[in-house]
């Protein structure tokens, strides 16, 4: 990302210039609705909480239990906040999970080469990384500078990065049993899953990136009003790039993750992943049509459907009936933001 | 062409812009055909010119965001090409669009300063972001407009002092102005206007584009006049040249505007569309209208005295809070478009391009838009029939050119405005609301529009219409009725009323 250095502006300063004292108030007012947005999340959240509790009692609320629920949030998480950047942007990532799919086979595959042997167990871990960012770039391009529309062009990616990693893993699956690296990513760190903090850790990134640098900026603007963000001297193609980019990053960074969890690389990795991201973000509060992106929200969606999963499974319910109050959730959830938004358009 | 020359003057300063021949084509429309500017510093320049005579087009050409096919631009004395909305800014070119500029999901300073953020290596400077913008926004007479404020939350005036306060934070050496008084009330112009002077004591130019003379007079200091993509007139200083000659220079004729004849008049006494106390809660009310077969009933005042809304709400897209539509003596349910299409109400509205045309369908389509369902046999359209009742419209309109498959976007102003009103006359519409009818349509084809509305006024249809141009309404209309905030504060025959008396009754209006 380049950073522009604006000289001063030639204008004299005015005499009335500096801090209005009526600025403080209003100054609150974004965040504050902000805030009650994501506190509507956590009312939900809470209240699932409840529910776990009153199905399941003191088992739900174990802190054994409570790092499942996180520590099956964190892979969606990461591939989330991926995805909240690329919809804030105006855009759709359908991709993700066949590229967290395809990084894994990768990834294994040369860890489990005889040759390999004496690779460094971070090469593994950065050929992930480059394999997620490189489908990225690839979805970038199409879409900027190919001018497919997002949803097309990362379908096709979805398709091909699947197909791709069938190819090389022949369809199988393949363990890993580096040590190091499984020490590494599958222990604790004061009493927290490792996986757990990444998720942590890419969620802060994300959420400073989003709103205190240039690019986070950007992206909004490119969601909001790409005209607008054109004539503003943006590079708009480039930054779409840059933005598919940072999701296959994050697809990445979830597909080391996704080994660490399971020890093993395979091409049904990730599967139908892109839909649960996407049902968080959208959950959490970022427009599907782009403008408006929130990490936090992010966050809170994709912990509100993993304590669902968590509850469902507690109670022996079936994988039907938790897609089945997945979907209501989302519907409610959306028809609860329009709501919200076309009050605050009247107000 | 009329060029008052500088070199006369004792020591010609050196242009800072210097703009020759541009040409710019774009696929089924012209734009710029041979344009010619040049703007000295400090200068507030204007550019005059019709809609549609290139004004857009130039400026946009200038900000980066068009490539002229030919021609060359000059700036501080080096050829310069413009290759790119960056490259614009670069040069010290800064560029206020009228609208589409500012991005709603993001605050003030974040549109301000979006693309030039104050920055350490991407991470953003907020404190020092929000203290700039209090800056600007005080010079602009704003102080009590947060920095942190969402853009979306604003006015169109609100958004315009962002767009404004975002040209001064460039570096820029000229900045262009497209039409920024048009949503501006005139406290806010004077604001506008003492930055502008402000800007030019520091020898910044200015393009400025209006369509208000008056303005004109008040700051500029030499005119360039536009007509169909050229150059007409060049460099007039502002206090030498007349209003007529300007208007002459536009128009390029000095006879007036040809509306089409005298107005036939009503047919019979009986109302087609009775009117009755017709309210919309906090936009307007009270209004009361009827309109006989042959009538023409216009409503005039400024943007946002209710107008559009009036329409809008005849025609049952905004539901009534109070009154009564009454279309041949029978009540039209409220809110309801499909009851008020199916008692013969069209309307055209003013966005024609966003509310009322699928631009990339051919013509014909259009025109059968809301009668299709006539043309079909079990479910299944007949294309043919389609065409054949499209074709017949198509004549009868003179549409240019008269292909039904044409795609609609390829079409001027004035003909997709014939597109229009043709679907209503294929759906038998015998009340035909105009919003704006000549909006985006050249000068000499709207007289094509005027003689066409009169003519389907003759045939018998009742015809309400608005516009902004008093003359357009005074001209065509049998009845006028002026809106103030809401009211109607005048309601009686056309030719009882003239362009000065609405003016004022408009101003006493909107300060009552």
């Amino acid at each position: 990302m380049t950073t522009t250095d604006t000289p001063g502006t030639t204008a004299p300063q005015d005499p009335q210039d500096g801090s209005a004292p009526a600025d403080e108030g209003a100054r609150r007012l974004p965040a504050l609705k902000e805030m009650t947005r994501d506190l509507g999340l956590v009312v939900a959240l809470v209240a699932l909480l409840v529910i776990g509790v009153a199905t399941s009692g003191e088992r739900f609320l174990s802190v054994a239990n409570l790092m499942v629920i996180l520590q099956q949030a964190a892979i969606i998480g990461v591939i989330s906040i991926g995805v909240t950047f690329v919809i804030t942007a105006g855009g759709i990532d359908l991709s993700v999970g066949s590229v967290l799919g395809l990084a894994t086979v990768w990834a294994t595959t040369l860890a489990t080469q005889t040759m390999a042997q004496d690779l460094h167990w971070l090469v593994m871990v950065f050929t992930a990384l480059a394999v997620g960012t490189a489908a990225g770039l690839v979805n970038g391009v199409v879409v900027a500078y190919g001018r497919v529309v997002s949803f097309i062009a990362t379908l096709a990616m979805l398709v091909a990065a699947r197909g791709l990693a069938e190819i090389i893993s022949d369809r199988k699956t393949q363990i890993v049993r580096v040590d190091p690296f499984l020490d590494t990513f599958r222990g604790d760190l004061l009493g927290i899953p490792v996986i757990v903090w990444i998720f942590l850790v890419v969620a802060a990134a994300g959420w400073f990136l989003l709103n205190r640098t240039t690019f986070g900026r950007r992206t909004v603007a490119i969601g909001g009003n790409p005209e607008a963000a054109r004539l503003a001297g943006i590079k708009i193609r480039r930054h779409t790039v840059m933005v598919f980019a940072l999701s296959g990053l994050t697809a990445g960074i979830a597909a080391v993750m996704m080994i660490a969890r399971t020890t093993a690389g395979t091409s049904t990795n990730g599967y139908l992943y892109e839909l649960d991201a996407i049902a968080a973000v959208v959950v959490g509060g970022t427009l599907l049509i782009g403008g408006r992106g929130t990490i936090v929200g992010t966050v809170l969606g994709v912990l509100i459907f993993s304590t669902l999963t968590n509850i469902f499974i507690q109670n022996n319910l079936s994988i039907s009936a938790q897609s089945l109050a997945k979907g209501a959730i989302i519907v409610g959830a959306v028809l609860l933001q329009q709501r919200f938004a076309a009050r605050s358009r009247s107000s | 062409m009329v060029t008052v020359d500088s070199a006369s003057a004792p020591h010609p300063p050196q242009p800072l812009l210097r703009m020759e021949g541009i040409v710019k084509h774009f696929p089924g429309a012209k734009a710029l055909d041979g344009v010619d500017l040049e703007v000295l510093p400090g200068e507030v320049h204007c550019l005059l010119g019709q809609n549609g005579a290139g004004k857009s087009t130039l400026i946009k050409t200038l900000a980066g965001a068009h490539r002229p096919d030919r021609g060359e631009i000059v700036m501080d004395g080096e050829p310069v090409v413009i290759g790119s909305p960056t490259a614009a800014l670069e040069l010290g070119i800064a560029t206020m669009y009228q609208e589409l500029d500012v991005v709603d999901g993001l605050t003030i300073a974040e549109n301000i300063f979006l693309g030039h953020e104050l920055a350490q290596g991407g991470v953003l400077r907020r404190r020092e972001t929000h203290a700039r913008t209090r800056q600007l926004m005080s010079r602009l007479g704003h102080p009590e407009l947060s920095p942190s404020r969402e853009v979306g939350q604003l006015s169109s005036a609100g958004k315009q002092i962002v767009s404004m306060a975002r040209a001064l934070s460039r570096d820029a050496k000229l900045i262009v102005m497209d039409e920024p008084s048009a949503v501006l009330d005139p406290e806010e112009v004077d604001n506008l206007f003492r930055v502008v002077e402000a800007v030019q004591a520091e020898g910044v130019a200015v393009i400025y584009i209006s369509h208000r003379l008056e303005e004109i007079r008040r700051i500029g200091d030499r005119i360039t006049v536009l007509k169909d993509g050229r150059t007409v007139a060049t460099n007039l200083a502002v206090d030498e040249v007349s209003t007529a000659e300007v208007i002459s220079l536009m128009t390029g004729r000095d006879v007036a505007t040809d509306f089409g004849g005298a107005s036939a008049g009503p047919q019979g006494e009986e109302p087609l569309l009775e009117v009755d106390g017709l309210s919309l809660a906090g936009v307007f009310e009270g209004v009361s209208f009827t309109v006989r077969p042959g009538e023409i009933v216009g409503l005039a005042g400024l943007v946002g005295a209710g107008r559009s809304e009036v329409l809008e709400t005849l025609y049952g897209a905004r539901r009534a809070s109070a009154g009564v539509v009454r279309v041949r003596g029978r009540d039209l349910p409220r809110g309801s478009v499909p009851a008020a299409v199916s008692a013969g109400i069209g309307l055209a509205p003013e966005e024609r391009k966003a509310q009322g045309l699928l631009l990339d369908e051919p013509v014909f389509r259009n025109i059968t838009l809301s009668t299709f369902g006539r043309f079909a046999r079990g479910g299944l359209l007949d294309e043919r029939a389609e065409r054949r009742a499209a074709t017949e419209q198509i004549e009868a309109m003179q549409l240019a050119p008269s292909d039904p498959g044409r795609v609609t976007r390829t079409l001027s102003g004035g003909n997709q405005q014939k597109v229009m009103l043709a679907r209503w006359l294929v759906h038998g519409c015998s009340i035909l609301l105009l919003d704006e009818p000549t909006r985006g349509v050249d000068v000499g084809a709207r007289a094509e529009i005027y003689r066409l509305i009169r003519r389907l006024a003759a045939d018998g249809s009742a015809v309400v219409l608005v516009s902004s141009e008093l003359e357009e309404v005074l001209q065509l209309s049998d009845e006028v009725l002026v809106l103030a905030d809401g009211r109607v504060v005048h309601q009686g025959p056309a030719a009882d009323i003239d362009e000065h008396r609405i003016l004022d009754l408009v101003m006493e209006g909107t300060h009552a």
